[in-house]
């Protein structure tokens, strides 16, 4: 890729050593009274795209932002190539996350900027690219998610899906070396998908980057996950390729695979007794 | 009893960690600024245009009538003792020394303060200032010290124009329609008012300024990031800003006579 070769790469070395490129020990992170993770292990390889699933409400998106340190865990360690985040200062955690890039759940694209001006933002804060180089390399990012005829409209403009893919190419733009995807999948129409999730694999493969994809959809992660955990009451209830997944024995693990209504996660969130409830006696 | 004095320790708890986290927002505002000057001078002219060109409007049409407004209440009770003469010095000391500032500045609170707000709040929403800090661009710098920077230089110029335009509406109202005498206009307010009235003006503008923008980006930043934070926020930015302002005038009108 061209801006590989003029992008200058700063921060704290991540490493080639060891095959886990994110380790996280003992994770516990609470929200008031409410514990989200308890004891969390988890280990993600370089190299691989692995998936974090599990059903909604488990802190998905929460770990995510406790990886990139946008949180910070009450106890554990999180490391990043051999790297405590815990103790990397504001100048060390910027440099880090120069070599993430994070695909947002909405997008979070700038509304005062249109989509090329979006995609160019991290070039343009970070490097000192001739405008005619910025230009060529968002281009090259924008025509990968089949945006390149959107670059003047404005995020207001889009539709969600569209959105996605703009913040898709936004967030590829510094060729990171770690790629964070928060539901990459939602709300794009099934020609978008496949072509999307062409793109997080092959990406992934020909940049030799460590992609993370936190999705509901097991079925578009399966085709592109190397190793997938599945997390459920604050902890990793079940880990492997999405073969070994499908094969599962685990009751969770199946009704959330097979999407089941019954099993160990109740569709409904705790409730009086519904007849009860409609009769109106559980207010007596 | 041991509820109420729990309820009066946490809000006393409360409003410490607030007051010294908006003392530790200012200074990091202040940090900034000068860099942001230096290095993005754009980004501030950006915001000088979005918080003053757009403003400019409101200010003018409010300048000539409060103006004209004074030009009337002078020549009313001036006329009584003969003393018509002294409306120009009269509106003119008004004017610059203290309804230019404060007026422009509770304007400017009211249109570009909730505009700050309301924008920042909703970037937070939208997660757009976490994706900025997931970019390893830092809001603060990129966000807030531009558009804080934009309102304080914003606001003299606003308070200039303001005063100006007042003088306008003062002499339309006093000569062309009262037929005080142009002469005796000018010349009683070139004698009365000198450059320390000037001097008053122009600190309050800029301290309102500071002020004024101050209490928008704080705000904004820390709105709660839904539809009805948003829309607290910018509610509180006003009523804050209206309040300091007014405050403020009292203790340097106080300083300064």
């Amino acid at each position: 890729m061209l801006c590989f070769a003029v992008l200058k790469r700063g921060g704290p070395d991540l490493g080639s050593a060891s095959d886990n490129l994110i380790e996280i020990r003992d994770l516990m992170y609470s929200r008031g009274s409410r514990v989200i993770f308890k004891d969390l292990n988890l280990t993600i390889k370089r190299g691989e795209v692995t998936a974090l699933m599990g059903p909604s409400g488990t802190g998905k998106t929460t770990l995510l932002r406790l990886i990139t340190r946008q949180l910070v865990p009450q106890h554990g360690t999180i490391h990043i190539g051999g790297v405590d985040i815990s103790t990397l200062n504001q100048t060390g955690l910027y440099e880090l996350r120069k070599r993430f890039g994070m695909l947002f759940q909405n997008g979070a694209l700038l509304t005062d900027l249109n989509v090329f001006e979006n995609v160019a933002f991290p070039l343009r804060e970070h490097t000192n690219l001739s405008n005619r180089l910025i230009r060529h390399v968002v281009l090259t990012k924008l025509h990968a998610v089949g945006l390149r005829g959107a670059a003047d409209m404005h995020p207001a403009e889009l539709s969600g899906g569209m959105a996605r893919r703009v913040a898709l190419a936004r967030a590829m733009v510094m060729d990171p070396e770690i790629l964070i995807y928060d539901e990459p999948f939602v709300g794009l129409d099934p020609i978008s998908m496949g072509v999307i999730v062409r793109l997080v694999r092959r990406m992934n493969d020909a940049l030799g980057i460590t992609s993370i994809v936190v999705s509901h959809d097991v079925a578009e992660v399966s085709t592109v996950a190397d190793c997938s955990y599945l997390i459920s009451d604050g902890k990793v209830a079940a880990s492997g390729s999405p073969d070994e997944l499908h094969a599962a024995n685990s009751e969770l693990v199946r009704q959330f695979m097979h999407g089941m209504a019954d099993g160990p996660v109740a569709f409904h969130f705790e409730a009086p007794n519904y007849a009860e409830q409609l009769l109106g006696r559980d207010t007596e | 009893m041991k509820a109420l004095i729990r309820d009066i320790y946490n809000t006393a708890h409360e409003f410490v960690r607030t007051f010294g986290a908006f003392q530790l927002f200012f200074l990091r505002l202040l940090r900034y600024s000068p860099r942001v000057l230096m290095r993005r001078p754009r980004l501030v002219v950006k915001q000088v245009y979005n918080a003053g060109a757009l403003s400019l409007v409101i200010i003018m049409v409010c300048g000539f009538f409060v103006g004209g407004v004074l030009g009337l209440q002078a020549y009313a009770n001036l006329a009584r003792f003969n003393a018509e003469d002294s409306v120009g010095t009269v509106v003119a000391l008004a004017l610059i020394k203290e309804l230019g500032p404060v007026i422009t500045a509770l304007l400017f609170a009211g249109r570009a303060g909730t505009a700050l707000s309301s924008e920042i709040g909703l970037m937070k929403a939208t997660d757009q200032l976490s994706a900025m800090e997931m970019m390893a661009v830092n809001p603060v710098r990129r966000v807030l010290v531009p558009r804080f920077l934009g309102g304080v230089i914003a606001m003299p110029f606003l308070v200039a124009i303001f005063t100006c335009i007042g003088l306008f509406g003062a002499h339309v109202v006093a000569i062309d329609l009262l037929s005080v005498d142009v002469g005796a206009f000018w010349q009683q307010m070139q004698l009365s008012v000198d450059i320390d009235d000037i001097h008053e003006g122009v600190i309050k503008s800029f301290v309102f300024g500071v002020v004024a923008s101050l209490f928008a980006v704080w705000e904004g930043y820390n709105a709660v990031p839904t539809a009805e934070g948003v829309g607290r926020a910018t509610t509180r930015t006003v009523v804050i800003s209206a309040i300091a302002v007014l405050i403020l005038d009292f203790m340097i009108t106080a300083v300064m006579l």
